[in-house]
């Protein structure tokens, strides 16, 4: 799995906020539109694309995208 | 004080409790037992459902394990049931999936254990006559059928049916005096409620967002379910009964 590809499909899940706000050291949480329901589209969009389940606390833990990338590669490997 | 006056007592009265193996169904069990009522106790768990079972006070109680979701154990659980004064259909699951990214089988899952089965469970029991006239049935509906929380869409309409559903049985069985009511809880701490969306730390925020600052206990759900048991609602059918802590102000982030 690719880097370029998680951060499109996550910022798939987002409706208003402009493509170019998404990079890897992207500090998710501050961004104006993440909400409790973004986040779920999240971790629903992780569990259809990757196969894994991302809990909550992993979310709450990832500070940018790529810690999240990061959690889901782990996930992935120790399945 | 009247020596023994108490119309919220259900000596004399056995009652049906569906998803006793846990959660509000356990507590359900247990809290009717000690009121008096002969309690027979369904679930799916051997081990959890047999748990629930050591817990009830007095003599006389059942278990009968059985998936509710299928035909058979529906049919067998009701050749096998005494004649009831009431039952508490209370099984219930929880699915979280934004409405984008719904699956099929987790739709049909959820209205099958939550929705399809208080349909399934009430004809056959009518059906075979085991309620007695006077009777009592208590369903299990939720806050989420009345307000949604992101998420939240499966649970919310499969339970929104079933407050519905009460209102019909309450209509098709008055003429033998059986009433039917539905109690929407809000966040009550269960396995079922615990696991899923919100973090440790979140469900600690989302909590002062009710009125009175938590989420409730099961037998705070259950002592209004035996309200409805209980000759103290004779008069009560067709009703709703929110008990959610007085509300919670929606809030995001």
């Amino acid at each position: 799995m690719e880097i370029k590809d998680f951060i499109e499909k996550f910022a798939g899940q987002f409706m208003d906020t402009e493509l170019s706000e998404f990079t890897k050291d992207t500090v998710f949480h501050e961004l104006d539109e993440y909400t409790s329901l973004i986040a779920l589209m999240i971790i629903s969009m992780i569990d259809e694309e990757y196969g894994v389940t991302v809990e909550p606390e992993d979310m709450a833990a990832a500070v940018t995208i790529e810690d999240l990338f990061n959690t889901v590669q782990r996930l992935k490997a120790e399945q | 004080m009247m020596e023994g006056y108490n119309p919220y007592s259900l000596a004399g009265k056995t009652i049906l409790v569906t998803g006793a193996s846990s959660g509000i169904g356990r507590a359900t069990a247990i809290e009717c037992s000690r009121l008096g009522a002969t309690v027979v106790a369904t679930g799916r768990d051997e081990a959890r459902l047999s748990e629930t079972m050591a817990a009830l006070t007095g003599k006389g109680h059942v278990s009968i394990l059985a998936d509710l979701t299928k035909a058979e154990d529906v049919a067998r659980l009701v050749s096998e049931l005494p004649q009831i004064d009431g039952f508490v259909c209370n099984a219930g699951i929880t699915r979280r999936r934004p409405v984008s990214y719904v699956k099929e089988e987790e739709l049909r899952e959820v209205f099958e254990t939550n929705t399809f089965a208080a349909f399934t469970l009430t004809k056959a029991i009518m059906k075979a006559k085991k309620m007695n006239r006077g009777g009592s049935m208590v369903f299990l509906s939720s806050m989420a059928a009345r307000q949604v929380t992101p998420g939240n869409a499966m649970y919310a309409a499969s339970k929104a049916a079933v407050e519905s559903f009460a209102r019909s049985c309450a209509q098709e069985y008055a003429s033998a005096q059986i009433r039917a009511n539905a109690i929407l809880a809000g966040m009550v701490e269960t396995p079922l409620t615990i696991k899923g969306l919100l973090s440790a730390e979140a469900l600690e925020r989302d909590k002062q967002h009710y009125l009175l600052q938590r989420y409730g206990k099961p037998e705070e759900i259950a002592w209004t379910v035996i309200f409805l048991l209980s000759d103290a609602s004779k008069w009560t059918t067709g009703s709703s009964v929110v008990i959610d802590g007085g509300g919670r102000v929606v809030r995001d982030k």
